[in-house]
């Protein structure tokens, strides 16, 4: 009789195999390479490969002069275009001490927080999407093309107009502007209960996200989360209300904070941001006071030599543009702190133990936007 | 795009070859309707661009009605890939084995400044490929930055144009000038 | 915690340190022995409390090479400015704080990807941006490639 020889045979759980989902997939929102390592469908680790869309802004911007960069900062970060421009120009006038007349300061605050909700719509088009419910797709994207008509009838473009420059805007807002953003206000309060039946309270969404990539609030500010991101575990980062700039420290909106740091809390936390966003405007937008749209500026703009830190709250977290000037009509060296950067390196963190489907929906929450990162 | 515009063929009249018989012709306008009028893109977006090619398919500008109604993840099922956004060095290998994991026939749609010449990065930067024709043949390009939905429209339009001369024997090849 | 005592704090910790005066924060060029003691007591100590790493960049000075890390202190809401400099540029390298704050990590990674600064302890130190093979380190201001720059 023959002998059946047994070989060992690997069983299931010791195999560990690692996936490459590559730059080129439906839900990375972007150019992001990410090699996965699996245990059955449990990520044991991941690592992110980026680089994949590096176009070396900031050499570029050392040859670049300051109004120049303003159409790269557009480009970094899109969804965020104005906060990312509002960054720039800040920068110029804190360091030559230029006032802005009120009047500019009223639109660019309008303008931020017009960004704001409509880069939370495109958000939660992606996410919905992401998930499975193709339905949110078509309702956030029919949304959002009422705030670009409204851009495209004041600045001329739909998308990436860089229409402040240093000293104030390029030119003035249409006449229509006020008329057109409060119909705006109006439509999108009753729309965002739709998004609400949609997905916050739908019982599949929820079992998907609560209690999945919970990260505390120490891991927070030791990785640099900051934005929805860091809000949803408690650490309290918004700009807008530590070092105010443009109104915000004129009008009133509650910084909000959710404490439980999952996938729930970072969704709650934009959802709930864009009505603060809508309740700032509606402050603003009746008191736009009559005057300039621009203060005088020179022709050629030159920082005195020194070291310049500007930060601002753009819609994924905080943006610091650090400037080292030596009084040329370009910078020296301009380095620009996003906050998608900080923000992936938290992925791996909160992944690991969880299954493929919830790395999709963390990626999503985090609102990774790639060339954010590799700038 | 004016509907004369749109059925007349004169200019791309240079592509055609002396005319095959009545039978062939016939398929292949048959297959050319077939094929112009559902063209299932890859999901390929790097950046800013993306995100009008995504305006493009919603429900504003809604680019289903033009035949594109899914987008398909996986190369070996899609007809077209339009590159939006701007292509790295890094990545140019990936679009590469993309191009090439696709199926005839392939198209290819070079949308936005960056794709057809390297866009606003093409000074001082050594990380960008300036123009995507340097790595895969285009054949339609699409400028602006981002383009307009409705410009992506027209370049869809335009495509469609091209595929409709195509012909059973041969697909429609491009002459580079000289 | 007000600027003075903080002042005198970072020269108790490192007697050597340089205060750089008319910055818009209080900024120390500190020697780089003893930049991972510093930046540990500055987090550890529970009256300084720096645990929030906003921003580490590196720059390429002409003559010297430099590191810069901007704190903030999420209790205290006070901010600091730390620089390391090193002259060597074939082999710079300074001590990594990725194991302080973990931000580090990926910030590193890119100043070592642009400029070459190495940095030790680091736990998985190499190119994050550009592919493994590329040749030099673009930030450098003597970076030169015909190749693929197309100058103005």
């Amino acid at each position: 009789m023959k002998e059946v020889i047994h070989t060992p045979v690997p069983s299931v759980e010791e195999e560990e195999y690692h996936i490459n989902m590559g730059p080129q997939h439906p839900s990375t929102h972007g150019v992001l390479r990410l090699v996965v390592s699996l245990q059955g469908e449990i990520v044991k680790s991941l690592k992110p490969h980026c680089g994949y869309i590096h176009r070396g802004m900031e050499k570029m911007c050392e040859k670049d002069t300051y109004p120049q960069i303003i159409h790269l900062t557009d480009r970094m970060d899109y969804l965020s275009a104005h906060i990312n421009n509002h960054a720039v120009c800040l920068l110029v006038e804190n360091a030559l001490q230029i006032e802005v007349p009120e009047r500019v300061k009223y639109v660019r605050t309008i303008m931020d927080e017009l960004c704001r909700i409509q880069s939370h719509q495109l958000w939660w088009s992606s996410f919905g999407m992401d998930l499975g419910g193709l339905t949110c797709f078509f309702y956030g994207l029919r949304d959002r093309e009422k705030i670009l008509d409204i851009w495209e009838e004041t600045t001329g473009a739909r998308f990436l107009q860089s229409y402040y420059t240093p000293g104030g805007l390029m030119w003035d807002i249409h006449p229509d502007f006020q008329k057109k953003t409060k119909e705006f206000l109006k439509y999108f309060r009753k729309k965002i209960r739709d998004y609400e039946k949609i997905l916050s309270g739908n019982v599949i969404f929820r079992e998907r996200s609560r209690n999945i990539g919970v990260l505390s609030k120490e891991d927070a500010i030791s990785f640099g989360v900051t934005g929805p991101s860091g809000r949803g575990s408690g650490f309290s980062c918004d700009i807008r209300k530590h070092n105010p700039y443009a109104l915000y420290d004129k009008v009133e909106f509650k910084e909000i904070l959710y404490h439980e740091g999952d996938t729930l809390a970072r969704y709650m936390v934009r959802m709930d941001e864009m009505y603060e966003s809508m309740h700032i405007i509606d402050q603003l937008i009746d008191n736009i006071p009559q005057g300039d749209y621009s203060a005088k500026m020179k022709a050629v703009i030159k920082l005195p030599a020194g070291e310049y830190y500007q930060r601002v709250e753009t819609a994924r977290g905080e943006l610091g543009l650090y400037c080292i000037s030596d009084g040329n009509k370009t910078p020296y060296r301009l380095k620009f702190r996003t906050p998608s950067f900080s923000n992936l390196s938290v992925l791996d963190h909160i992944t690991r133990g969880l299954k493929i489907a919830d790395l999709v929906a963390i990626g999503g929450s985090l609102d990774l936007v790639i060339p954010d990162i590799d700038r | 795009m004016k509907e004369e515009d749109f059925r007349d063929n004169k200019t791309l009249e240079s592509f055609k070859k002396t005319g095959e018989g009545i039978l062939l012709t016939t398929i292949d306008d048959v297959i050319d309707w077939g094929r112009s009028n559902s063209i299932w893109p890859l999901t390929f977006a790097t950046s800013c661009c993306g995100i009008e090619m995504m305006a493009t398919g919603a429900p504003r500008h809604d680019f289903a009605r033009f035949g594109i109604e899914v987008y398909r993840a996986s190369p070996r099922q899609a007809d077209v890939i339009v590159v939006a956004g701007t292509i790295v060095n890094k990545m140019a290998p990936v679009l590469k084995r993309l191009y090439d994991q696709m199926s005839e026939p392939k198209y290819v749609i070079a949308m936005g400044a960056c794709a057809v010449s390297g866009g606003p990065f093409y000074y001082n930067c050594y990380h960008v490929v300036r123009g995507v024709d340097h790595i895969i043949p285009v054949d339609v390009y699409v400028p602006g930055c981002p383009p307009r939905p409705e410009a992506l429209l027209y370049g869809v339009m335009q495509l469609q144009r091209k595929i409709k001369l195509a012909r059973i024997t041969e697909a429609v090849k491009i002459q580079k000038v000289k | 915690m007000d600027l003075e005592k903080l002042k005198e704090r970072v020269l108790t910790l490192a007697p050597e340190a340089e205060l750089e005066e008319n910055k818009q924060f209080l900024t120390f060029i500190i020697p780089t022995g003893k930049l991972h003691y510093i930046a540990l007591k500055l987090k550890e100590d529970e009256d300084t409390a720096f645990d929030y790493l906003f921003c580490q960049s590196g720059t390429d000075m002409g003559k010297y090479l430099m590191v810069v890390y901007h704190l903030k202190s999420t209790t205290h809401d006070h901010s600091l400015v730390l620089k390391v400099k090193t002259e060597d540029r074939q082999n710079p390298s300074f001590d990594s704080v990725c194991d302080i704050w973990r931000t580090a990590e990926f910030h590193e990674r890119e100043i070592f990807d642009m400029l070459g600064i190495w940095f030790n302890n680091h736990t998985d130190l190499r190119r994050l941006f550009l592919d493994d093979n590329w040749v030099g380190f673009p930030l450098r201001k003597d970076y030169q490639d015909e190749v693929n720059i197309v100058e103005i």
